[in-house]
């Protein structure tokens, strides 16, 4: 009797472990429409208005745990804050200038605007679910493809880039955040003075597993000049082949901190991000319908 | 319902409540920088309470639709709860820890092998950005944080299953000394 127990015992154990990886090596084998990507969007669709009910009515219990966790983080965060502020009244006055003048040269050399921000539909979408563990940074919102929502779309808040969708079901969508180790962002650095070399600084901005307030702007030539307080922006479209998910010129954090590293022919910069990513209530899903319009419209006009 | 159907059922209805619970409104709460993880914790009372085999079932199911809810690699989840399931089961069958506190210390350790074991599936699948030496930092926070939530969460579960489990140790020795059958005062 003891040794049929024992026996049973094992038996379920060792049958759990091989469904795992079984699972584990079906779902890596598999592609993004295969049967158990479809059994997840499902799952997601069934569950989403229940996580939507049940983010609602715990709002301000999430609440009463961040106005803690605000307070006791505040004072550094003023200082820190006052400090930007002045930075960033100088900046303005040089940027101020530069737009102006950049604008006439638009008109000038008629160029297409299609790729920044404007030409997009924003789409706002509630978070309504987080991944708890700390190696997947992902959120889910309440808008899917019924709101025109598509994969690959950038998502971004008041503060700045988020991250893209992931997956997309009807009522609901995955946001994967620019902090997820699978993540990649190419990246512009932004000066407060207006020169060719630095202007030029492009890389890619990488997350750091593990530090949520910390990203990592990769492939940057050790020669350029990058400082502290130099805002990092994405590059956007660099090619009319390869069209970069981002349009350009969407914040994506501050330079905190750039290190030369010796052995290296890059440079490894440090990155705060704008957006909070650990407190996101609402973010803007770019959709893509009104560029869409505006591209077709265009085409139309053009043909005789 | 009665018997073992009636605890399955139970078992069921916690491993959704669970999930949901944990994905729609504990892990959008920041604690100290982290957020709670309540799956093992379930994992490890159902553990305590129903023995090895159940806990690990339960540690495969709750695993099984963290991952498809939450999109992610199917299996990983699974396989983690699930020896976390099957551990907290061999100890109560091994040892049968009769101590108050027994849910915290299973609750502390079932997070960290949790971590540990998601950490240690991660690096062997392959991670392309550069690891900080502050997720040790996040993974303490969360080993302490859940050990606070231990006790509460193991309450529940077993308030939930107390009804179809097929005997409760403590509430056996508890009758026993009720009764008067088995106490040594009564035989004095």
């Amino acid at each position: 009797m003891y040794k049929q127990s024992v026996r049973r015992r094992r038996a379920v154990l060792a049958l759990l472990v091989a469904a795992s990886l079984v699972l584990l090596t079906a779902y890596f084998g598999e592609s993004a429409g295969g049967p158990f990507h479809a059994l997840q969007r499902g799952v997601l669709e069934v569950t989403a208005p229940i996580q939507e009910g049940a983010s609602r009515a715990l709002k301000p219990i999430r609440d009463l745990f961040g106005w803690f966790d605000d307070t006791l983080d505040a004072r550094g965060e003023r200082e820190r804050l006052r400090k930007e502020r002045n930075e960033l009244r100088r900046q303005v006055i040089g940027a101020r200038a530069a737009e102006r003048e950049n604008s006439q040269l638009r008109r000038l050399v008629n160029l297409d605007r299609s790729d920044t921000v404007e030409g997009y539909e924003p789409v706002t979408a509630r978070v309504i679910g987080r991944s708890p563990i700390v190696w997947y940074a992902t959120i889910t919102v309440d808008k899917g493809s019924s709101a025109g929502v598509r994969k690959d779309q950038p998502v971004v808040s008041g503060d700045g880039l988020v991250g893209k969708v992931t997956a997309v079901t009807g009522g609901a969508s995955q946001v994967t955040l620019i902090t997820d180790s699978t993540s990649g962002v190419s990246a512009r650095v932004l000066t407060p003075v207006v020169s060719d070399s630095a202007n030029g600084i492009t890389g890619v901005v990488q997350p750091a597993v593990g530090r949520p307030r910390d990203l990592l702007l990769e492939f940057v030539p050790r020669r350029a000049s990058i400082r502290k307080g130099d805002t990092v922006v994405t590059a956007g479209s660099q090619s009319t082949r390869l069209e970069s998910l981002f349009p350009a010129n969407l914040p994506i954090g501050v330079v905190t901190k750039a290190d030369d590293e010796e052995l290296s022919q890059y440079q490894r910069v440090h990155i705060r991000p704008f957006a909070d990513l650990r407190r996101l209530d609402f973010v803007q899903i770019l959709t893509r319908g009104t560029r869409r319009g505006a591209a077709s419209l265009r085409a139309q006009e053009g043909s005789p | 319902m009665t018997g073992p159907a009636a605890l399955w059922v139970r078992l069921l209805l916690v491993a959704v409540i669970t999930v949901l619970v944990q994905i729609s409104a504990v892990s959008q709460v920041t604690l100290l920088g982290v957020t709670a993880d309540l799956s093992p914790l379930v994992v490890a009372s159902v553990g305590l309470l129903c023995g090895s085999v159940v806990g690990a079932v339960m540690g495969f199911a709750v695993g099984l639709f963290v991952d498809t809810a939450l999109l992610q690699t199917l299996g990983v989840s699974s396989l983690v709860l699930l020896c976390v399931g099957y551990w907290a089961g061999r100890l109560r069958e091994l040892r049968d820890p009769a101590h108050g506190l027994t849910p915290v210390a299973v609750g502390a350790a079932a997070t960290a092998v949790a971590a540990l074991g998601f950490s240690l599936v991660q690096f062997l699948l392959g991670v392309d950005a550069p690891v900080s030496l502050l997720l040790l930092r996040d993974i303490l926070v969360t080993i302490a944080v859940n050990a606070v939530l231990a006790m509460p969460v193991y309450a529940l579960v077993r308030r939930a299953l107390v009804r179809a489990l097929p005997e409760d140790p403590r509430r056996r020795r508890r009758r026993a000394y009720v009764t008067g059958g088995l106490s040594p005062i009564s035989r004095a």
